[in-house]
């Protein structure tokens, strides 16, 4: 069974940031986590940028293409792709209560098994897209960038339907970019739907147009 | 005292003298000689029963006389009715029937008279039977009850005789029926258990016996004449000699068994069911099968349905004759809609006008024949030919009647019949947008080359357009007209400001035609490099229109001119009609002998393909004002061009021709991007008002709000509908994702 929207209910890591502030406790694991923040931080913008990123990624010993990263900034809320801010640094690590670098290892780890079955993995999946948006007023992202996404972000979960999703948005020409409803879309799709038998579609349902043309795609390839 | 007077009348005494005037009765009832009665007769028989029933009892004998009475029905008819009833047969014991019921009838009313003092005083206060009901009941307990069975058969059995065409005598089935329905005393549960549930059984019989092999040997034509006649014969039996409640019934079982039951099969008869009465032409059958088949529950359908199949067959046939003919002759002139397609356009026109008066006159107008006529020619009608809709046929179809030397030379009356016809058909056509698209391209070359026949025409045809599509179907099309019409009148205000500023003369004779935007299809604007002399005039023309309007933007369309030129030909001088592109190319040769194909397309500012187009039309066609060097027939950028100033005609003045463009794609595109639009403005208007809907609820109202004048592909509806998520004028709703919500 894919997991459902009102499945057991954990508290979005964001949410329960650990503000009862006035504790000692609290104030020792800021202090630890700004310490945390100037190693990798630009002293000019007072910013964590690409090559912080870099030096962080290489000290966490993962891949900065790695969903591991994509969930520390969802963590963080990061608004901008590439860089972190102090705000965003403290409410990310705060909320994983990670305040040295093997902390912030286990942390993630643990997140990346845990974030599948809860509900907030829409959450999760809606920031990823979000998240790659970086022009102003941007609102669909290239077919290329949505099969990394795709690849990164559900992928480890659904691996048979995105390699034949990845394997069509590649071949199609109608489309050269996916909305969020699109890519929500998918989710649901994936979620909902039997694959590869495809018995329950129903075309006449609200599917994003895209998916109905998978769908008669996967239809034809497997007669 | 005179009561105690008379002597007290016994019983036996009594009625002795009772059964005289009973036996004297009979007797005349029987035909045997006996005097009829007189009144003094009369007045003893009634004056014996008073006096019997008003003596004290117990000699008060009411109950007896009473008892007496009915016993005297029965001995007669157990004595002299039956007998004679049960030695005869069939119709003999029909007429013995009828005549021992008359005879009952009349025994009784006399017999009730002559004991008629029991009813006034004995019966009422006993609520007895009255003498009526008992005399006629007794007849019914002993005669009726006994031989209504054989009554039943040998009417039956007469009547299935008169079926097979023999004289019967109706007056006797008549009469003998009466009886069933008299003997009811106002009920009609004797006729309708004894008789008439037999009779329809029988009848239901009798006709599926005929029926049976009527199917089998009869042709359709001959089976119906033969079903007609029998219904009619039927309803004259009814008023004949049966009762008339039974009319309804008696038809319904024939129409069962007759037509019903072998419905399919006959209309489905190979060589003479519907289908071929269809195909020859035989308006009175289907006249006869329409009022048949009327008659039975659903029966017309099945016919409505031959109807739609026959239409939908010889509509898909006119289609693939054009589609043949405009094979046979693609390689000449293709993409041009050719004469053939007219001749199509003409016959689908015939096809309609033969099907409609089909179902104005076999089909009584009936509702199920005007949809199966519609359904069938949108089958048909929405096919196209050789690559072009029939959107396409049709305005080009319309185009040839308005056009001046239009293909036919037809009176107006005839003219307007026609235009008339094809808006009808238009009716059919789902693409009506596309329609519109491509009659407003034509309407344009009409009226911006002084093409159009008839203005009355033009304004006649937009009338009946509206009349069927709306008001904003033709709006444009009527500001297309205004626009001309207000261009005469700016044009002649122009010669009256040249007339008055001699200075602002350009030297050229320029008349413009001021359009309003939006009314018109779109052109390629500002693309040519105008010769200096032209420009001047353009330049005069805005000084002019600036005096007259400030908040004004003109837009110069050269690719619609034409140009009179002069060309000094060594043999003679000539007058070319061109177009302005034509004129600006020929006037380049003014300053240069001969100039190369870049050299040409790099002065006029044209792209490859309008340079192509008009040195072809100035070179390789009929007319070669210049010569190309290599002389071939097509032209290539490698070419070079010069002035042949050899060239001549028979004639002085002569119309170059620049083949147009081919507009089908430019406009089949626009249509495309207008319902873009249109889907989007029929969804926000929906979902503006509706706030919440689901995705199938809003799929649907999409399509029925803009099928006047397209059918919305569905996927388009939902490609739509994914924009104007991500434009957020929508939102999924977070819980049902096939619902929508509208974002203000």
């Amino acid at each position: 069974m894919p997991p459902r929207r009102n499945s057991r209910s954990t508290n979005p890591p964001a949410a329960s940031s650990a503000v009862s502030a006035t504790s000692k406790a609290a104030i020792k694991e800021l202090e630890r986590i700004n310490n945390l923040f100037s190693l990798y931080r630009d002293p000019n913008s007072d910013t964590i940028d690409p090559e912080g990123i870099e030096t962080l990624c290489s000290d966490l010993k993962i891949d900065h293409t790695d969903v591991r990263m994509l969930m520390l900034a969802w963590t963080m809320r990061a608004k901008r792709q590439g860089y972190f801010t102090r705000e965003e640094w403290q409410r990310g690590l705060q909320a994983l209560h990670a305040d040295t670098l093997g902390k912030l290892q286990k942390a993630l780890s643990q997140l990346d098994k845990g974030v599948w079955n809860s509900n907030i993995f829409e959450n999760f999946h809606s920031y990823s897209f979000s998240f790659c948006l970086t022009e102003e007023g941007q609102r669909s992202l290239d077919i290329e960038t949505i099969c990394e996404l795709l690849n990164l972000v559900i992928g480890p979960r659904y691996r048979s339907q995105i390699d034949k999703l990845i394997e069509f948005l590649k071949i199609q020409h109608e489309y050269k970019g996916l909305s969020l409803d699109q890519w929500t879309g998918i989710l649901r799709f994936c979620q909902e739907i039997n694959f590869p038998g495809l018995d329950n579609y129903d075309e006449s349902c609200a599917w994003p147009l895209i998916l109905d043309n998978f769908v008669e795609w996967m239809k034809k390839i497997q007669k | 005292m005179a009561a105690n007077e008379k002597k007290t009348i016994d019983l036996e005494q009594g009625w002795e003298f009772m059964q005289k005037g009973i036996t004297k009765l009979k007797n005349i009832l029987e035909g045997l000689p006996e005097p009829q009665f007189c009144s003094e007769d009369y007045m003893m028989l009634y004056t014996t029963i008073y006096n019997m029933c008003t003596q004290k009892p117990p000699h008060d004998y009411s109950q007896q006389l009473y008892d007496k009475y009915r016993e005297s029905f029965e001995e007669y008819i157990t004595s002299s009715v039956l007998p004679s009833l049960r030695e005869k047969h069939d119709e003999f014991m029909l007429r013995e029937l009828v005549r021992r019921w008359v005879n009952h009838k009349v025994m009784v009313r006399w017999l009730s008279r002559f004991f008629h003092y029991l009813d006034r005083y004995f019966i009422t206060r006993r609520s007895l039977p009255p003498l009526n009901e008992v005399g006629l009941t007794c007849f019914r307990d002993l005669v009726y009850q006994e031989i209504n069975g054989k009554v039943r058969d040998a009417v039956i059995s007469l009547i299935d005789q008169e079926r097979e065409g023999e004289q019967i005598d109706r007056a006797l089935l008549k009469n003998v029926l009466d009886i069933f329905v008299e003997i009811g005393l106002g009920s009609m549960e004797f006729y309708q258990n004894d008789f008439e549930a037999a009779m329809l059984k029988d009848t239901a019989a009798y006709y599926s016996r005929k029926a049976s092999n009527w199917i089998l040997e009869d042709s359709c034509p001959d089976y119906m004449l033969k079903a007609e006649e029998c219904l009619k014969r039927e309803k004259d039996r009814v008023s004949h000699y049966l009762h008339s409640s039974s009319e309804q019934k008696l038809l319904e079982k024939v129409q069962h068994e007759l037509l019903f039951v072998y419905a399919s099969q006959l209309l489905e008869k190979e060589h003479s069911g519907c289908h071929a009465l269809l195909r020859d032409d035989k308006v009175e059958d289907l006249s006869r099968m329409y009022r048949l088949f009327s008659r039975i529950p659903r029966g017309l359908d099945p016919v409505a349905n031959i109807f739609k199949q026959h239409v939908t067959a010889e509509g898909t046939a006119l289609v693939k004759q054009a589609e043949d003919a405009a094979s046979n002759k693609k390689a000449e002139k293709r993409d041009v809609v050719g004469v053939q397609e007219q001749i199509f356009v003409r016959k689908v026109i015939e096809l309609h006008d033969k099907y409609l008066a089909y179902v104005n006159d076999c089909f009584n107008n009936h509702s199920l024949f005007h949809k199966s006529l519609k359904e069938a020619f949108e089958v048909f009608c929405n096919k196209g030919v050789a690559g072009s809709s029939s959107a396409e046929l049709l305005a080009t179809f319309c185009d040839n009647i308005l056009k001046k030397g239009g293909s036919e030379k037809l009176s107006d009356e005839a003219i307007e019949e026609t235009l008339e016809k094809v808006v009808k058909l238009l009716a059919y056509i789902s693409d009506k947008d596309l329609f519109a698209e491509f009659y407003r391209k034509k309407l344009a070359r009409r009226l911006l080359f002084d093409k159009s026949a008839n203005d009355d025409h033009e304004r006649s045809i937009l009338t009946k357009l509206k009349q069927q599509c709306g008001g904003q179907f033709t709006s444009k099309m009527e500001g297309m007209v205004t626009d001309l019409t207000l261009a005469r009148e700016n044009q002649s205000s122009f010669e009256d400001y040249l007339n008055s500023n001699p200075l602002a003369n350009p030297g050229i004779d320029l008349t413009v035609t001021v359009l309003t935007t939006g009314f018109w299809p779109s052109y390629k604007s500002f693309d040519l490099n105008l010769p200096a002399e032209m420009v001047k005039c353009v330049e005069v023309f805005k000084d002019f229109y600036q005096t007259k309007t400030k908040h004004r933007k003109l837009t110069w369309i050269y690719s619609l001119g034409t140009c009179n030129i002069n060309g000094k030909f060594e043999p003679k001088t000539m007058e070319l009609i061109v177009t302005t592109y034509q004129a600006s190319a020929l006037l380049l040769f003014n300053a240069s002998d001969k100039l190369s194909y870049s050299e040409i397309m790099a002065q006029l500012n044209l792209t490859d393909d309008d340079v192509v187009r008009l040195l072809h039309s100035l070179s390789c066609a009929k007319y070669k004002i210049l010569n190309k060097e290599p002389n071939t027939k097509t032209i290539s950028p490698t070419d070079q061009f010069e002035f042949n100033s050899k060239f001549t005609d028979r004639m002085r003045r002569i119309k170059i021709p620049l083949p147009p463009v081919d507009e089908k794609k430019k406009v089949i595109e626009d249509v495309d991007k207008d319902r873009r639009y249109a889907i989007d403005a029929s969804i926000v208007r929906i979902m503006k008002s509706r706030k919440v809907l689901g995705h199938q609820q809003l799929v649907m109202e999409c399509v029925e709000q803009l099928g006047r004048m397209f059918k919305p592909d569905f996927k388009a509806i939902k490609k739509r509908i994914e924009d104007l998520i991500t434009r957020d004028y929508l939102e999924r709703d977070k819980d049902n994702p096939n619902m929508f919500r509208y974002l203000a």
